[in-house]
C-alpha cells in the first residue's frame, strides 16, 4: 500500500505527533478521506493547506489522480508562486 | 497527444512579434488607469501617518460636507471578517487580514495603513477631501526589525497571535506566527561526521517589486448589485473572488475584466484598491476610479519579505556534505503570511543530501504585508545557503561549480522536504556554466568572479481556454490569464502549431470572468504550462471537428480523413479521392456541417515540473566608491521546452536584473518613527539599463514530459541564484566575506576600511 510521509510538521497536532502512514488507497480521495477518518481534521487540512507529491511529481487538488501500492507519497505544503 | 519532437515544429520555438506588442510600444493598450466610465468618480485613501497606533476615533464630517464629495468610507463600511483562511490566491490568504490591510479597523499596523477613502467629482476635490478626514489616534511602540521583533518584551502587533506549531500551544501571544520545521536524516549524526563546519548568519531586506504601473482600478456598483471591476491584477478571477468575500457580494454579481498589466512579479495576486473602490461606488451609486501614487505602492502595498537566514554545513575535505542546518527568520509585514514555508523547502533542494534540518519562523512586524514576489521564499534563504556554499569551496579550495556538482540533486535524489525528484536537470546547468566561455575568462584587478544555483517547484492548477474558428478560417483563442510575459503570443503559437496554420491566423484575447470558465491567477510561472495545456487540448479538439467536417462535406467516415499542415487528407486510397481542405475551405462551409467550430477546455494541471537554474556573475568593485559595476552575467536554466525563446530569455533575463537590484542597493529606510524614508525610485535604488551588461542567456532543454510541448516554469528561479552570484564575486573581487544585503557602496567602503583603516592625511 501507498507510504504516506508528511513534512512541514504543520498538521503534527491532529496526528499525535506522527508523519508517516501506510494507507490502503489507489486515489488521492480515498487517502485524504483515511487519513481524515483516522485523524479527525487532516482531510480539511490538506485541502486547504497541502500538496501531494506522487513519486516525485507535484499535484495540488488532484482527488483523481492515481496511487499506485508502491507509490511515494509525500504531504507538503502548498505551493503558489510570484 | 505530445509535440515533443523539436525538429518537427513550425512555430513553436520560434520568435514571432507579440500580439500586443504594437499597442504597448505606441501607448494605446489599455491599463488600469486608463478606464473610465460614465459619471465616474474619483477616489482617494487617507493612509495613516504612524507605524502602529490604534484608531480611537474618525471623524468624517467635514469631508462628508465638502462641496463634490459623494462618498467617504471607513472600516464600519466593510462586514467584519472572521479569521477564515483559504487558498484562494498566491498562498494562504487569511480574509480577516486581506481585509484589515486594506481598510484597518481598530489598529493601523504599518505607515501607510488605509484608514478611510473618499469618492469625489475631482482628484483635487478628493485629496482635499481626505485631509479634512480627522483621525485620532492612540500611538503605541512598534517594531521594524524581524529579531526585535521575536524578542521578548517586543511590541506586539496582534493579542491573538499564538504561534503555530509550537506543541503545547504557547501561552502568551506573539510576532511569531508560525515555526514551521524539516528534517531529514540524522543531523548530530551528519554533523559527526563532518571534517569541516561552516557556520555563518546572512540578512536580506524586504523590497519591492517595483512594477512599474502603480495599481489602479474603475469600478461600478450598480443598483441592481451588479458590479464591474477594471483593474490591473494577476488574476480577474482572484480580484472577483476577493472582492466578493471582502463584501459578501455573490460572484455572480461581479465582473472583472483584467486591464493591461505593467508589471506584477506576484505583487498583484492580491488586492489593495478594488473593494475599496466597490464600497465607495455602492456608497454614491456612481462609478470609482482609485489610482494609487508612488509613494502609495511603496508605503502601502505588499514588498517581498526578508530576513535572517542562519547556515551551517558540514562537509567532508573531499567536498561532500554531509550535513546541513537553516534557521530563517522571515518577515510577514503587518500580517502573517511570510513565505517561509517555500524559502525553507527550496533552499537546499539544490543538493543531494542526507542529513538535513530546518526550521522557519514567520514573523509579523510594522510593515506593510509582505506579497508574493518571483519564487516567494527561495532567493532569501538562497541567498544563505548558496554563499555558505561558497564560503565552504573557498575553505576546501575546490571550484564551487565542481562542489556544486560533486553534491547535486539529479533524478532520483529525495529532497529536504519530502518528495523524490524526477526529469529535473540541475547537473545539465552546472555542466554548461562550467563549459561556458565566461566561466574561463580571466579577470583583472579589483574584479571577481561568484556563481550560485537556485530552484523552484513551479505550479500547475486551474485553467481554462477556447479556441473559437472563425468564418474565413482564422483562429481566436481565449485565455483567462492576463499577459504579463507574453503568454498571448505562446497561447497563439501552441494553437498554431496544433491547427497547422500561420501564427499570424491566430488573434489571442484575454478574457474577463463572464467570458471564460475559471482560470487560476497568472503566477507560479504556471501559465505556459497549464493554460498552454488547455489551448493545446482545445486546439485538438476543434481538429477532430475539423476532421469531422470535412468528412461530412466528403459525404465519409470521419475516422477515413487525417488532418496534415493546415489541411484534412483522405487518409489513403480506401478513403476515396478528394483534394485537400484548408482550413479555411471548411470554416466558411461550417454553417452547413453542423454550426461554429469551437472548443472550450477548463482543466487542473499537475506535475509542473521544477526549475534549476546556475548563474554566473563577474564584478568589478571601485575601492574608492565602494560601487559594483556587473561586468558580466551569464544566466543558465533548464526550461524544459522554451515555446517563445525570445520571451523565456526576457523572464531570465527580468529575474536576473530584480536580483541584482536585491543584492546592491534596494532596501526600505525607516525612521525613528517608522515612517518610510524612500518611497519613490528616486531613493529607492532599482537597476537600469545603464546599470547593467547584456544579461547572457543559456537554455538547457530537458522537456517536462507532463507538457505537450516539455514546457517548464521559467519566470520564478531566475531571480533565486543572483543574490548570491552577486554576494560570491564581491568576495572574489574584495577578499573580504559581506553577509548583509544590500551590498551598497556605503557598505562595500565600510568592509574595505575593515581590511585597510583610512589614514588621516597627516599621516
Amino acid at each position: 500500500m501507498p507510504h504516506v510521509t508528511m513534512t512541514g510538521i504543520a498538521a503534527r497536532r491532529l496526528t499525535g505527533g506522527l508523519t508517516e502512514f501506510d494507507v490502503e488507497a489507489d486515489t488521492v480521495r480515498r487517502l485524504i478521506t483515511e487519513l481524515d477518518r483516522r485523524y479527525p481534521g487532516l482531510g480539511q487540512q490538506i485541502d486547504e493547506s497541502m500538496a501531494i507529491a506522487i513519486d516525485g511529481e507535484i499535484f495540488q487538488d488532484a482527488y483523481l489522480e492515481k496511487l499506485r501500492p508502491e507509490s511515494e507519497v509525500v504531504l507538503i505544503p502548498k505551493i503558489g508562486g510570484g | 497527444m505530445s509535440y515533443l519532437d523539436k525538429a518537427a515544429l513550425k512555430v513553436v520555438g520560434t520568435r514571432p512579434i507579440r500580439p500586443d506588442g504594437v499597442d504597448k510600444v505606441i501607448g494605446r493598450a489599455s491599463f488600469g488607469a486608463d478606464m473610465t466610465m460614465p459619471g465616474m468618480l474619483w477616489g482617494k485613501v487617507k493612509r495613516s501617518p504612524h507605524a502602529h497606533a490604534r484608531i480611537t476615533k474618525i471623524d468624517t464630517s467635514k469631508a462628508e460636507k465638502l462641496n463634490g464629495v459623494l462618498a467617504v468610507v471607513t472600516a464600519a463600511d466593510f462586514p467584519n471578517i472572521p479569521n477564515e483562511e483559504a487558498f484562494v490566491g498566491e498562498g494562504p490568504m487569511n480574509f480577516r487580514d486581506l481585509s484589515r490591510n486594506c481598510m484597518a479597523r481598530d489598529k493601523a499596523l504599518y505607515d501607510g495603513h488605509a484608514v478611510a477613502a473618499v469618492a469625489a467629482t475631482s482628484s483635487a476635490i478628493a485629496e482635499e477631501a481626505v485631509d479634512l478626514i480627522e483621525v485620532e489616534y492612540e500611538v503605541l511602540p512598534h517594531v521594524i526589525d524581524v529579531e526585535e521583533a521575536m524578542a521578548d518584551g517586543a511590541p506586539l502587533l496582534h493579542d491573538d497571535m499564538f504561534t503555530q506549531g509550537i506543541e503545547p500551544k504557547p501561552e502568551k501571544p506573539s510576532n511569531v506566527a508560525k515555526r514551521i520545521t524539516f528534517t531529514k536524516g540524522d543531523i548530530a549524526k551528519g554533523f559527526a561526521e563532518a571534517e569541516l563546519v561552516i557556520e555563518r548568519k546572512y540578512s536580506t531586506q524586504p523590497v519591492h517589486q517595483a512594477y512599474i504601473e502603480p495599481h489602479a482600478c474603475v469600478v461600478s456598483y450598480g443598483s441592481d448589485g451588479q458590479c464591474t471591476v477594471f483593474s490591473s491584477s494577476q488574476g480577474q478571477f482572484m480580484v472577483r473572488a476577493y472582492c466578493a468575500k471582502l463584501l459578501g457580494i455573490d460572484m455572480a454579481n461581479i465582473r472583472a475584466i483584467p486591464a493591461e498589466i505593467g508589471g506584477g512579479f506576484g505583487g498583484k495576486t492580491l488586492v489593495y484598491l478594488e473593494p475599496v473602490a466597490l464600497a465607495l461606488s455602492k456608497k454614491c451609486g456612481r462609478p470609482v476610479k482609485l489610482v494609487m501614487s508612488r509613494e502609495e505602492v511603496f508605503r502601502g502595498t505588499g514588498p517581498a519579505a526578508g530576513g535572517v537566514i542562519e547556515v551551517k554545513i558540514g562537509a567532508k575535505k573531499s567536498g561532500r556534505i554531509v550535513a546541513a542546518e537553516l534557521v530563517l527568520k522571515y518577515q510577514a509585514g503587518a500580517f502573517a503570511g511570510s513565505p517561509v514555508g517555500p524559502g525553507c523547502m527550496c533552499a537546499f533542494a539544490m543538493y543531494d543530501l542526507d542529513n538535513v534540518h530546518i526550521t522557519g519562523y514567520d514573523v509579523v512586524s510594522n510593515r506593510p504585508k509582505v506579497a508574493a514576489y518571483r519564487a516567494p521564499g527561495a532567493p532569501n534563504s538562497s541567498y544563505g545557503v548558496e554563499s555558505c556554499v561558497d564560503e565552504l569551496a573557498r575553505e576546501l579550495g575546490i571550484d564551487p561549480l565542481a562542489l556544486r556538482e560533486m553534491n547535486a540533486a539529479r533524478d532520483g535524489t529525495k529532497t529536504p522536504y519530502g518528495p523524490t525528484l524526477v526529469n529535473v536537470g540541475y547537473i545539465p546547468t552546472l555542466e554548461a556554466a562550467k563549459n561556458h566561455e565566461h566561466y574561463k575568462t580571466k579577470l583583472g584587478p579589483n574584479q571577481g568572479r561568484g556563481v550560485a544555483s537556485g530552484f523552484w517547484f513551479n505550479i500547475g492548477g486551474e485553467s481554462s481556454a477556447s479556441v473559437h474558428v472563425n468564418e474565413d478560417g482564422t483562429v481566436a483563442v481565449v485565455e483567462g490569464n492576463p499577459d504579463i510575459g507574453g503568454s498571448r503570443a505562446s497561447m497563439a503559437m501552441m494553437a498554431a502549431e496544433v491547427l497547422g496554420i500561420p501564427y499570424e491566423k491566430v488573434r489571442p484575447v484575454v478574457g474577463d470572468t463572464a467570458s471564460i470558465g475559471f482560470t487560476f491567477l497568472t503566477g507560479g510561472s504556471r501559465v505556459t504550462f497549464a493554460t498552454g495545456m488547455a489551448v493545446t487540448q482545445a486546439a485538438e479538439k476543434v481538429v477532430e471537428q475539423l476532421k469531422s467536417r470535412a468528412a461530412a462535406i466528403w459525404d465519409i467516415s470521419p475516422e477515413a480523413v487525417e488532418w496534415k499542415d493546415g489541411k484534412a487528407f483522405p487518409a489513403g486510397s480506401n478513403a476515396g479521392s478528394f483534394e485537400p481542405l484548408s482550413l479555411a475551405d471548411i470554416a466558411v462551409k461550417s454553417g452547413r456541417t453542423g454550426g461554429p467550430i469551437t472548443a472550450e477546455v477548463s482543466i487542473n494541471a499537475q506535475g509542473a515540473g521544477p526549475g534549476f537554474a546556475t548563474h554566473i556573475c563577474d564584478v568589478e568593485v571601485d575601492r574608492e566608491t565602494g560601487h559594483v559595476k556587473i561586468l558580466r552575467y551569464t544566466a543558465v536554466q533548464d526550461v524544459g521546452r522554451a515555446i517563445h525563446p525570445s520571451y523565456v530569455e526576457g523572464q531570465m533575463q527580468g529575474g536576473v536584473t530584480q536580483g541584482i537590484g536585491w543584492a546592491l542597493n534596494e532596501e526600505y529606510i525607516y525612521d525613528k518613527n517608522g515612517r518610510l524614508d524612500n518611497p519613490g525610485f528616486l531613493d529607492y535604488r532599482v537597476p537600469v539599463a545603464s546599470d547593467l551588461p547584456m544579461i547572457e542567456t543559456v537554455m538547457v532543454e530537458v522537456p517536462n514530459p507532463r507538457h505537450p510541448f516539455g514546457a517548464r516554469g521559467v519566470g520564478e528561479v531566475p531571480i533565486v541564484p543572483p543574490m548570491a552570484a552577486v554576494a560570491n564575486a564581491i568576495a572574489d573581487a574584495i577578499g573580504t566575506r559581506m553577509r548583509d544585503l544590500p551590498m551598497s557602496p556605503p557598505k562595500i567602503r565600510a568592509a574595505l576600511d575593515e581590511q585597510e583603516p583610512p589614514r588621516l592625511a597627516a599621516e
